[in-house]
């Protein structure tokens, strides 16, 4: 009998109008940069120019947050919560009758399968307008006082992982406790945001409310050293991070960070095991990786460890690496070529270590960046791909004897995002959830995300929370 | 100096550290002279190094898991016990507050009344904070997802230089109450108060290591609690210079403590959450809902 | 009576452990890692959302016009009935000769005579249910009798129900001992053991269910009688073909999975072939091991056939309804 091969099913591009070149969105309109030379976003996938980019220098960002400062003196500040809710409830609109273009475009830009932004990032930056839109005009029950005021202006500075829902986790809650908004997305992945603009557009959001600047670095630094900012929100590396809570010092402004994670992902000898498998999977192997909350480490009880192995690798060879747009395609393209090559440095480096690397057989397209689903064994604490984060489809497994032991291990590192737990059993899921120091405990599951639910990190994965009623609490002035 | 009238000569208190539930000196042997406002003698006091801070860090650490591990009502329970032994000790803080701060005794008197009052506040917050910080979240799934504050960590705190007492309560009570350790350096100029009060918590039933009472110079000791990789958090209320202060959060950067950055604070207002929810981390568990 | 152990030669005789007293089945049984409802389902939901477009739909759909079990279990039923049945399983598409015949047709025992006549030198079997069906509430006398009736009249395949409510209330070794009885009764047929997995509620126990019948003797295990609602659901069927992967794993056998109830659409199937694709693994996409007991299902099917060979929308008019 012959195999059942799945044929291409590419979703179609067509949906999608990518402009030959963008300016910057300042003050409700596209212009030209001033001071910055333009840039091109390829897709990761086929090293293909998409479109050209402004980079915007210090005197662009400079006017984007004094349009955002207007705007805020002027018509957002004093905007009644329910007319504010009213916008975000436009654009909420907005995103989803435009999902399918923004999941495109996002998978386009950025390399992840379109199943996924399908599926999982572009309704959530609906659900996160949507939920957002309605605190608005309920701020005093944000638990920031009676009388809770905005801060003023936020600069905000997204990462390339999910580059739409990283601007709706910043944007929504920002502008639903009344500041207004620079944000900076990634230099690899700017498109959705530049969609967003347009949104905002087609939602008559007044001029100056939401302003996005492209660029790298410098265009990020500009925006969160600018004496006019209030309230800083960076998602990204941890030395990034690190950098920024060094430029503040000393300032008024407030900032939250989310950064960067080694999560241990624990898996006992009475988990639910196929459930588990799949929870590993998508722990480290969704959106390639390219996840700060990635279930990396995986910490497996002695008792189990062959079988869980011997099922991880069964399961891992049946995921399909591929384009993007093909909707069954499991892992996606590394998002840039730089990104790649750290992957690759750093799998070498648990090579030299002394671990053992295993990838089932897949092909790989020739052109664009790709690295296939890795997983590392005979893994020890002391071993630098158990404490990096690699930021791809690279799983390190480690093993533990007791649960003492385990909250040990997962707890062995100055990050502190997420943790995972498997087990069926009732009584050691809370005591483990008590004793992990990180900030997401996912039990019987992983990577799930909701607009209601706080997300953020204790130690070096940052602080401050995004999502529920704690994200909004950082977006207020108390 | 013999007394001429055959009066009892006093005992005079030697002032020391309060580190990991002892009395230890200054390991440098250091010590400096604490005068009152109008430039009298009072006492020597030791005058921490920065290795007495580095060991105040490790009792803070080593004291964290089970302080933070107690039940809410436990640790309420222990911090209104200090209120208990305040009160036992009122005319002696009252003593120190007013040699110390130069203040009139009724007003060193309502100094230590607002003192003893704010660890009954706090103490009260300690099983309650989790209902009003916490959540339970509506996700759009099977899922049981809820959100609990948990204790930061280590809190080095850098009290404040003019209120000895009451100032000094107002930062390490709200950072305790949750279940994190305290580094704290006391005012410079008025540290006698700090030791008195770290007298009272060694006999309160608080764990030793929990609270650990540095006196000397926040300048001096300040740049190495901010540095330090195992403090998680730092409070700079008592400095006063903006270039300092600034200097001190850029070092915390390094391993992003939580900074509460100086500002002008009148300790005799209700306090608010906002101390308390400084040191808190929230962590968000989920769980299927299934049969 | 609790002995029958079946393994290759290359088998892990471990198993045969666990069949050789009452309680140390029910200590392995309970001992199976459990199922998370939520896990499972979310599981079975990407499955769905694999897009099979092309030639490999055209695959997928004469694969799974192969595994029907055309099926019709009323009490209305005649052999006039039966004999229809058996003309749309012999050529489903009196327009297309090319459309491929199903596995079985699948009757209640009184009804095996008229279609093993119907079927003779098709290569089509003939599977009958028994032992009470759908409810097995009767004794084993009569279940065996009942199978050993069907196997007479010439059935190839045997559909048995398991007793849940002896299931339901712990007593593994009854259900067992009553699989058992059966495969016994029914000779070289094959056995497939209905779990009714809609009564039996949790995946826990369909997990359990299927170890239970595969270790008493199973060829196959099938989801659903299609009389209780929920019948087959997919993320039943993953239970169940996770439960076969394992189950081979362990012994070597191949066991098959038949889901039956429930599933009407072309769409719907090529959603279970895709799920034992990437769960049991390409083996199982073979009739031998994998059926869909349906009846309905088959029109679509062809309809969906017509639609990727000419490349229009085909009406319910053009298919016979038998």
């Amino acid at each position: 009998m012959s195999r059942f091969e799945y044929a291409p099913a590419l979703e179609s591009r067509a949906i999608v109008d990518i402009k030959s070149s963008y300016g910057l969105f300042i003050n409700g309109a596209f212009t030209e940069a001033t001071d910055g030379k333009p840039f091109k976003t390829i897709s990761p996938a086929s090293e293909e120019v998409l479109a050209e980019v402004s980079e915007a220098g210090p005197a662009d960002v400079d006017k984007a947050v004094r349009a955002a400062r207007r705007a805020f003196d002027k018509v957002w500040g004093p905007m009644a919560g329910r007319d504010r809710a009213k916008y975000l409830y436009r654009i909420a609109r907005l995103i989803q009758e435009r999902a399918r273009e923004l999941a495109v475009l996002e998978s386009l830009d950025n390399g992840k399968p379109i199943r996924e932004s399908r599926d999982v990032d572009i309704p959530l930056v609906a659900a996160h307008f949507f939920y957002y839109a309605g605190w608005a005009d309920k701020l005093e029950y944000a638990g920031a006082g009676d009388d809770p005021q905005p801060w003023g202006v936020a600069g905000q500075v997204i990462p390339w992982n999910f580059p739409l829902l990283m601007l709706a986790w910043k944007i929504a809650p920002a502008l639903a406790a009344g500041n207004t908004v620079v944000l900076k997305p990634a230099e690899t992945t700017p498109l959705t945001a530049l969609a967003f603009a347009e949104i905002c557009q087609q939602a008559d959001l007044p001029p100056g409310v939401v302003n996005i600047v492209t660029g790298a670095g410098r265009t990020g630094q500009a925006l969160v050293e600018h004496p006019d900012v209030n309230k800083v929100a960076f998602t990204g590396s941890t030395a990034v991070g690190r950098a920024i809570a060094k430029s503040v010092a000393g300032t008024d402004k407030a900032v939250t960070l989310e950064l960067g994670g080694k999560a241990a992902n624990i898996v006992f000898e009475d988990a639910p095991i196929d459930q588990t498998i799949e929870g590993i999977v998508n722990g480290i192997f969704f959106n390639q990786g390219h996840v700060c909350c990635a279930g990396s480490r995986l910490l497996v009880q002695e008792s189990v460890y062959d079988e869980v192995l011997g099922r991880l690798k069964r399961r891992m060879e049946s995921l399909r690496v591929g384009d993007p747009l093909d909707k069954n395609t499991d892992i996606g393209a590394i998002n840039s070529a730089a990104q790649l090559a750290k992957i690759r440095e750093l799998s070498q480096v648990g090579e030299d270590e002394g671990s053992e690397r295993w990838s089932p057989e897949c092909e790989l397209p020739a052109q664009g960046f790709w690295f296939p689903p890795t997983v590392f064994t005979g893994v020890s604490q002391a071993h630098r791909i158990a404490r990096e984060e690699i930021f791809g489809p690279v799983l390190s497994v480690l093993t533990f004897r007791t649960p003492a032991e385990a909250v040990e291990k997962a707890n062995n590192t100055p990050f502190g995002l997420s943790a995972g737990i498997w087990t069926e059993k009732g009584s050691r899921i809370l005591w483990m959830a008590n004793q992990l120091r990180a900030g997401v405990v996912w039990a019987n599951t992983f990577n799930r995300f909701d607009p209601t639910s706080p997300f953020g990190g204790y130690k070096e994965s940052g602080y401050g929370r995004e999502g529920g009623r704690h994200g909004l609490e950082a977006y207020l002035a108390h | 100096m013999p007394t001429k009238d055959g009066a009892r000569l006093e005992v005079r208190k030697t002032y020391k550290l309060y580190i990991g539930g002892a009395f230890p000196r200054s390991e440098s042997g250091r010590a400096y002279a604490v005068n009152n406002t109008k430039g009298k003698f009072l006492a020597n006091a030791s005058q921490a190094s920065r290795k007495d801070a580095r060991d105040a860090v490790v009792a803070a650490r080593k004291a964290f898991g089970g302080w933070s591990g107690k039940t809410a009502y436990n640790r309420g329970q222990i911090l209104y016990r200090i209120a208990e032994v305040m009160e036992g000790r009122h005319e002696q803080f009252s003593a120190e507050v007013a040699a110390s701060e130069g203040l009139s005794i009724s007003k060193a008197r309502a100094a230590v009344d607002a003192s003893i009052d704010r660890w009954v506040w706090y103490a009260g917050w300690a099983d309650k904070l989790a209902q009003i910080v916490g959540s339970s979240n509506p996700v759009a799934g099977p899922y049981f997802d809820f959100s609990l504050p948990e204790a930061t960590g280590i809190v080095a705190v850098l009290a404040p230089q003019e209120s000895s007492l009451l100032g000094l309560t107002s930062v390490i009570a709200p950072a305790i109450v949750s279940g994190n350790t305290v580094v704290a350096v006391s005012s410079f100029e008025r540290p006698l108060p700090a030791i008195t009060l770290g007298e009272v918590m060694a006999t309160s039933d608080l764990p030793g290591g929990v609270v650990n009472l540095l006196t000397g110079s926040a300048s001096e000791i300040g740049p190495w609690l901010a540095s330090h990789m195992d403090v998680n958090a730092i409070d700079l209320c008592g400095i006063s210079d903006p270039d300092e202060a600034r200097d001190l959060e850029a070092a915390s950067a390094e391993n992003l403590k939580r900074v509460r950055r100086p500002a002008v604070e009148d300790w005799s207002e209700s306090p608010g959450l906002s101390r308390m929810t400084q040191y808190l981390e929230l962590k968000t568990v989920w769980h299927p809902i299934g049969v | 009576m609790l002995a029958r152990v079946t393994t290759t030669d290359n088998g892990v005789d471990s198993l045969a452990d666990v069949t050789s007293s009452e309680d140390r089945l029910r200590r392995f049984l309970l001992g199976l890692p459990g199922v998370d409802q939520v896990g499972a389902e979310a599981r079975a939901a990407t499955l769905s959302t694999r897009s099979i477009k092309t030639t490999a739909k055209a695959y997928a759909l004469d694969l799974a016009i192969q595994m029907i079990d055309l099926t019709t279990l009323e009490g209305s039923d005649t052999p006039g009935k039966v004999r229809a049945l058996c003309a749309k399983a012999k050529r489903p598409d009196p327009a297309d000769p090319t459309a491929p015949q199903v596995a079985a047709v699948c009757v209640y025992p009184d009804l095996v005579a008229t279609a093993k006549f119907e079927l003779r030198g098709t290569g089509i079997n003939v599977a009958s249910v028994a032992t009470a069906f759908p409810s097995g509430r009767s004794s084993l006398a009569i279940k065996v009798q009942d199978t050993k009736d069907a196997v007479a009249a010439g059935a190839d395949e045997v559909d048995m129900v398991i007793d849940r409510g002896a299931f339901l209330s712990g007593r593994y070794g009854l259900v067992f001992d009553e699989i058992a009885a059966i495969r016994d009764a029914a000779g070289d047929a094959h056995l497939k053991v209905i779990l009714e997995t809609g009564e039996l509620v949790t995946y826990d126990n369909v997990r359990r269910a299927s170890w239970l019948a595969m270790l008493a003797g199973a060829d196959f295990i099938k989801t659903s009688t299609g009389k209780i609602s929920p019948a087959a659901t997919l993320p039943v069927t993953l239970v169940m073909l996770e439960a076969v992967r394992d189950y081979h794993e362990s012994t070597g056998l191949h066991i098959g999975v038949k889901p039956a109830g429930g599933i009407r659409t072309a769409k719907d199937a090529i959603k279970y072939l895709v799920t034992v694709n990437e769960t049991a693994g390409p083996d199982w996409l073979d009739p031998e091991l994998f059926r869909f007991g349906a009846s309905s299902l088959l029109n679509d099917l062809l309809m969906q056939r017509t639609k990727l060979a000419t490349g229009h929308y085909p009406g319910p008019d053009y298919f016979t309804l038998d």
